[in-house]
């Protein structure tokens, strides 16, 4: 029994070195100096700039028009994925309470409408949706950027789900205390749904914040651009150089992996509820 | 369906509203814009376009260029797949068993999925690099000389080795989640029934963990699809040319490099055609899934 328990952790281990020593490398390589880098590779012991490297990074102007830096990229990045979490968790909840607790003509209409659009994903609709925003003047917009990914139905489906489990007496109890639909929403479905609405703004917040390919559609204007969209620039600038400043590319990596992995590492187990949850 | 419902003839349109309006925006339009335009040749300078049927397509589909895209599409998804899936199984099994630090095992195992597709990608080409990175040195001990962006197969084993490492956690999660939900009293009484650990396993766990497996499949295989956007993105470096890319990368790359309205349109609408297939696949397990409970 004894021996068997020590192969378990043998494999264990050997999976959480692969989970964590690329970006154990990364962190490592972010605190060295760029000809360190460049003559001896990526590197797997701490080094004494990782100071200047992120104050670099964080403070310093860089990219092509030497006008943002990797604070105004974290702000985009927040502003993305609180942005995006806050959006789809308000218009969702409001959807789902009107899908299942009213009556009204066309009510199955509407939901499959908003149910349609979990059959295509963004990507597949790219080209369309990019020129729509732009006929729209929405380019280079904190708008254009969130609200189309507000588009798919993944949290409506999900509080609809919730609701439909609430029981049917605490609504025939708030009727007969005279409650109106929006007192009931807010008195009683509100607060029953906390622990839902954290598990999905954290899985919300993680993935606008992660969006890659519609910010980098988007925003042309470095000023708006986020952490995850830098790293194209980072791919250009930092990696195409003569001399590649990769513990700068680095130190930005970890600066854009940092607060999605705490979030869910923190909020762990709020986080695998709602995705297990979510996806039933 | 609730029993008891509010009867309201403006407050359900109120609710729907910002919803339904974001959705014919930013989903309804543009799904039908695709579809028009996939049957249209549209002049390169804008200058209005003509009906062409299913030209878009027929010349799409017998490319031979879409049919490489394609090919590697199927092999990388499938790899991508069976390789997460049988990661994660592994480990959630041995997580689930062990007694001693299960929870920082499962912590150190599940954080991964926070990191963002193409900040993923940046490492892996970092520490796939010719120059710098470790593991060309470690494969150059066995005569390998990896040479990502310039050789094919080796830039699609370094997108391989890349995507499923990012897809590992969310297969683990559920995994584990799925292992979790048996039954204390099924697997003791299989415990006494068989001895042998690794019968046990194909017997009555691994049974009961299809269903979460069936599932996690198709999440694998959307996965696979349209989230290794950033991964291929960042690792064929911008110069696509001779590199392995997916067929979601080809409709961006036709698109918005190529200025092919028609041909990208008629591809988002194969794709369109293939994603529905597996949402009803996947809508009819869920059910299934929901039976089983």
């Amino acid at each position: 029994m004894k021996r068997l328990q020590l192969s378990d952790h043998l494999v264990l281990i050997g999976g959480v070195i692969f989970m964590v020593a690329p970006v154990m490398i990364a962190i490592m390589t972010s605190t060295h100096d760029a000809i360190t880098i460049y003559k001896s590779g990526l590197q797997f012991l701490p080094g004494g700039q990782m100071l200047e490297n992120y104050e670099t990074v964080l403070f310093r102007a860089g990219g092509f028009t030497k006008e943002v830096n990797g604070l105004v990229m974290m702000k985009n990045s927040l502003i993305l994925g609180l942005g995006f979490a806050i959006g789809k968790i308000v218009i969702s909840m409001l959807a789902a309470y009107a899908i299942v607790y009213f009556r009204f003509p066309m009510a199955t209409l509407c939901f499959w409408v908003i149910f349609c659009t979990l059959l295509l994903p963004l990507e597949v609709r790219i080209l369309p949706s990019y020129e729509i925003v732009q006929s729209l003047g929405m380019t280079n917009t904190y708008s254009g950027l969130i609200v189309p990914l507000i588009a798919s139905a993944t949290g409506t489906f999900f509080f609809r789900q919730f609701f439909m489990s609430v029981p049917d007496e605490l609504l025939e109890a708030a009727r007969i205390d005279g409650a109106g639909p929006w007192k009931f929403f807010f008195d009683i479905l509100v607060p029953l749904s906390k622990t839902m609405i954290a598990a999905i703004f954290i899985i919300m917040f993680v993935y606008g914040w992660n969006q890659y390919l519609w910010p980098t559609l988007i925003t042309t204007d470095e000023a708006l651009f986020t952490l995850v969209r830098g790293i194209k620039q980072i791919m250009q600038v930092w990696v195409g150089a003569q001399i590649p400043a990769l513990n700068e590319a680095m130190a930005l990596a970890i600066l854009a992996m940092l607060p999605p992995v705490i979030v869910v590492v923190i909020f762990q187990s709020w986080f695998i509820k709602g995705l297990v949850e979510s996806d039933k | 369906m609730k029993k008891v419902l509010f009867q309201s003839r403006l407050v359900p349109y109120l609710l729907l509203f910002p919803q339904l309006s974001i959705v014919i925006v930013f989903f309804l339009w543009p799904a039908a814009e695709a579809v028009r335009a996939s049957f249209y040749l549209e002049d390169p300078f804008g200058f209005g376009s003509t009906f062409v049927g299913f030209d878009n397509f027929v010349d799409t589909v017998t490319s031979t260029d879409y049919g490489r895209v394609a090919r590697f599409t199927a092999v990388f998804t499938s790899l991508v797949t069976f390789l997460s899936l049988g990661l994660a199984l592994l480990l959630a099994v041995k997580a689930d068993k062990v007694l001693r630090g299960s929870s920082t095992y499962k912590t150190l195992l599940m954080w991964v999925y926070a990191v963002a597709p193409p900040v993923a990608g940046l490492i892996g080409v970092l520490l796939f690099d010719q120059h710098v990175g470790p593991i060309v040195d470690f494969v150059a001990i066995f005569g390998w000389n990896l040479n990502i962006g310039v050789d094919y197969y080796d830039t699609a084993f370094a997108m391989t080795v890349t995507a499923v490492w990012k897809q590992v956690p969310v297969n683990f999660i559920f995994f584990l989640s799925g292992l979790q939900g048996i039954s204390k009293s099924v697997q003791e009484a299989a415990s006494i029934d068989c001895r042998s650990g690794f019968r046990r396993f194909w017997t009555v766990t691994f049974p009961l963990l299809a269903p979460t497996g069936f599932f996690l499949l198709i999440i694998n295989i959307t996965y696979a699809f349209f989230d290794t956007f950033g991964i291929v993105d960042i690792l064929v470096k911008n110069e696509p040319g001779n590199n392995p890319v997916t067929l979601v990368y080809k409709v961006y790359l036709d698109g918005f490099r190529g200025n092919d309205l028609g041909g990208s349109s008629a591809q988002s609408v194969i794709l369109m055609a293939l994603v529905f297939i597996l949402t009803v696949i996947q809508f009819r397990l869920i059910e299934r899934r929901v039976h089983y409970n």
